[in-house]
């Protein structure tokens, strides 16, 4: 990745650049995004602060309903009424994403932060041809450069995705999903973003694509050092990518911690039944799924969202919300189970 | 070309009698165009019987464009097959005449990758599970077809009081899968062909359909077809296992070897992409740069994508070697050992 072909990029800080925020390009601080219905607000997130290192590759899981869709929408602020952004701070490169006018989060978006969208979803325009939609990006951001760099670039991000030079003069139509998302991949790191966004990036692409996919994700992100924040609910997905894993849950983050160590072991009662429903190859058992239904976001349980459905629930649980503490080195999570002053105090 | 008439009631050489279900070669060509025609081999010579007993769970598995969708609707009766025939207890359905195919319809059963569109979201859920008990009289009266659709219910693991009454999008995605289920299981079916039931579920959830298809076979004694792209679900509900890649069958066998030995080219492909749950269980390294491009018409389907293609996989395609009791695979590394091609591939199913 040459230098020169990044010039002028950087008139709006690009984020690239270690500067006042030490190394960690995203902060976010009690976001609460609602959806204003007829019949009252849906809290979609209801809460939730986390950040991302630069380097790091955050895995948001949870089911349908959980949030981790629509927080990814706010990140990009590309959510739409009826949902509302009530509180909080989306802190990217020091600078609050929600304080900016329209001009500036259309700049920042692309060279600051950038979506891979899902595979599912058609996101490259039919009528354009591949090599078009990448330069159109960097023409948009103000990159004023000769027809003959614009092609370099253009090569160069292809292949940095493993597509071959071709590609370049295709239509969206003449590539197969996996070569789509590959695009997707291209045009997302085209700015040297330091935010990747995927979002369910593999969802309808056939295993063999969707691990060649999520590794050319992997490879990129680790080439540009961005910082990377991966959303979906496939737990396997999130163990073969992220470093660090929070597990989401009726709008909240209710466990977060290095990967491993969550996979290992879980604290959380939800992670925990989360993680033993998994099936795997080694050995046939029992499936186990978690009882109860997902909880309402329109009329949420009182106290611990998930408590109806908690097989280790106390009285508490039922009256108050667990706030965020931290349950071992490095591990959050919002569980009473965990919190010193109650009843049922756990060490592991 | 695919009519064998070993095929014919009695299969040579097994001890059971007659097959419940058999998909006797069964291929589906889809034509396209008007006047340059092209050719979709869709199914491609697939013979695969359920036996009458035991009750068996039986995974077909593979990519989008596999045929694994196409073979279960040719069972179902859905699909017209193109050559080869599909047999209940011995007649060929689209020959029967109405009693058997009412009894057919009635026997072999079917629950959808998408549990919202089964639905008509203009009736309650009660309507879904009436229905069935009218179309084959079997309750008499209103009482007796309210326990009906109670005990279906209770069977699949729902609360009458919490489902009934309901349009279909007051429930979630796993109680209306379960509902399709219950419908199911209330005919008393042989056969549940479930198409990648749990692929629109959440993980909570997943396990517990999985669970309860597995409980309709040991305590009802019901066999499943299970439909799906996923090899860790297929390789905790099923005994066997049938790989498709392209219309046909790539490897078939006991889940344990074809999924933790896996001998077919693409097959080891597919679990090498296994997202595992598990950090220490971690990807290798992209190695797609091992494939040509170049797609051969005349031999293997695969050959575009092997990493172990070699001069005779482009000019013929390989057929069936049975390289293992309990399993065949389509690959010339496997030559060495007896074909298999044209036999029912529940010969090397354990069970």
């Amino acid at each position: 990745m040459t230098t020169e072909t990044l010039a002028g990029t950087s008139e709006l800080g690009n984020g690239n650049g270690l500067d006042s925020n030490g190394g960690v390009p995203l902060r976010v601080d009690g976001l609460k995004v609602y959806y204003h219905t007829r019949r009252g607000p849906v809290k979609a997130v209801d809460g939730v602060s986390f950040q991302v290192a630069r380097g790091e590759r955050l895995g948001l899981v949870g089911e349908s309903g959980s949030g981790k869709s629509t927080i990814a929408l706010a990140l990009m602020r590309a959510h739409k009424p009826p949902a509302r952004i009530e509180t909080g701070r989306i802190l990217l490169n020091g600078r609050d994403l929600l304080e900016d006018n329209e001009k500036t989060t259309r700049f920042r978006r692309l060279s600051e932060v950038a979506m891979v969208p899902q595979g599912a979803l058609n996101s490259l325009n039919p009528v354009m041809r591949i090599r078009d939609q990448v330069v159109d990006g960097l023409k948009d951001h103000g990159v004023r450069m000769s027809k003959s760099q614009f092609a370099e670039r253009v090569a160069e991000l292809l292949s940095s995705v493993g597509l071959p030079q071709e590609a370049a003069s295709r239509f969206p139509h003449e590539l197969s999903g996996g070569m789509k998302q590959r695009v997707s991949i291209a045009i997302a790191i085209s700015m040297n973003p330091s935010l990747i966004i995927a979002d369910e990036p593999t969802s309808a692409l056939d295993v063999v694509v969707q691990k060649q996919v999520v590794q050319t994700l992997k490879d990129v992100q680790e080439r540009i050092g961005a910082a990377a924040i991966m959303i979906g609910h496939d737990m396997g997905l999130m163990a073969q990518f992220a470093s660090r894993i929070g597990i989401m849950y009726g709008g909240r983050i209710v466990e977060m911690g290095d990967a491993r160590d969550i996979l290992k072991d879980p604290k959380h009662p939800y992670s925990k039944l989360l993680i033993s429903s998994l099936p795997d190859t080694r050995r046939k058992r029992k499936l186990l799924g978690i009882p109860g239904l997902p909880p309402s976001l329109l009329n949420p349980p009182s106290g611990c969202v998930f408590h109806p459905r908690c097989t280790e629930a106390m009285d508490i649980c039922k009256r108050d919300l667990p706030v965020e503490l931290e349950l071992t080195k490095g591990r959050v999570g919002a569980c009473h189970l965990y919190s010193a002053d109650d009843e049922g105090q756990h060490t592991s | 070309m695919s009519t064998q008439g070993e095929a014919r009631q009695q299969e040579p050489g097994r001890s059971d009698s007659l097959p419940l279900l058999m998909a006797d070669g069964v291929s589906k060509t889809y034509i396209s165009g008007t006047f340059r025609k092209s050719y979709t081999h869709a199914l491609d010579t697939v013979t695969l019987s359920v036996p009458m007993e035991p009750p068996s769970i039986t995974a077909i598995a593979g990519e989008s464009g596999s045929g694994k969708t196409t073979l279960a609707r040719t069972i179902l009766g859905l699909v017209r097959p193109t050559s080869g025939r599909v047999l209940y207890r011995g007649v060929d359905i689209s020959q029967m005449d109405r009693a058997a195919y009412a009894q057919f319809r009635r026997e072999v059963q079917v629950v959808f990758q998408d549990p919202f569109e089964s639905y008509n979201p203009f009736y309650k859920v009660d309507h879904v599970l009436q229905t069935p008990i009218k179309r084959y009289n079997l309750a008499r009266s209103r009482s007796a077809t309210r326990d009906l659709v109670i005990k279906a219910l209770q069977t699949v693991g729902l609360r009458a009081d919490e489902t009934l009454g309901r349009y279909p999008h007051q429930l979630s995605g796993g109680q209306r899968q379960r509902v399709m289920v219950a419908r199911a299981v209330m005919l008393e079916p042989k056969i549940i062909v479930a198409d990648e039931p749990v692929s629109m579920v959440d993980a909570s959830l997943r396990a517990t359909i999985l669970e309860t298809l597995r409980e309709m076979n040991e305590r009802l004694g019901i066999s499943i077809l299970y439909i799906t792209h996923d090899l860790t679900t297929a390789y905790q509900l099923a005994e066997n296992i049938i790989i498709m890649y392209q219309g046909r069958v790539a490897e078939a066998g006991g889940v344990e070897e074809v999924i933790n030995s896996p001998t077919h080219p693409y097959t080891q492909q597919l679990v090498d992409s296994i997202p595992h749950p598990d950090p220490d269980t971690q990807w290798g390294t992209n190695d797609e740069s091992t494939f040509t491009s170049e797609i051969v018409s005349a031999g293997c389907n695969f050959y575009d994508r092997c990493p172990s293609a070699m001069e005779r996989c482009r000019d013929a395609s390989p057929p069936l070697y049975r390289n293992d009791m309990q399993r065949v695979s389509r690959c010339y590394l496997h030559a060495d050992h007896e074909q298999f091609d044209l036999n029912d591939l529940r010969e090397v199913f354990s069970n």
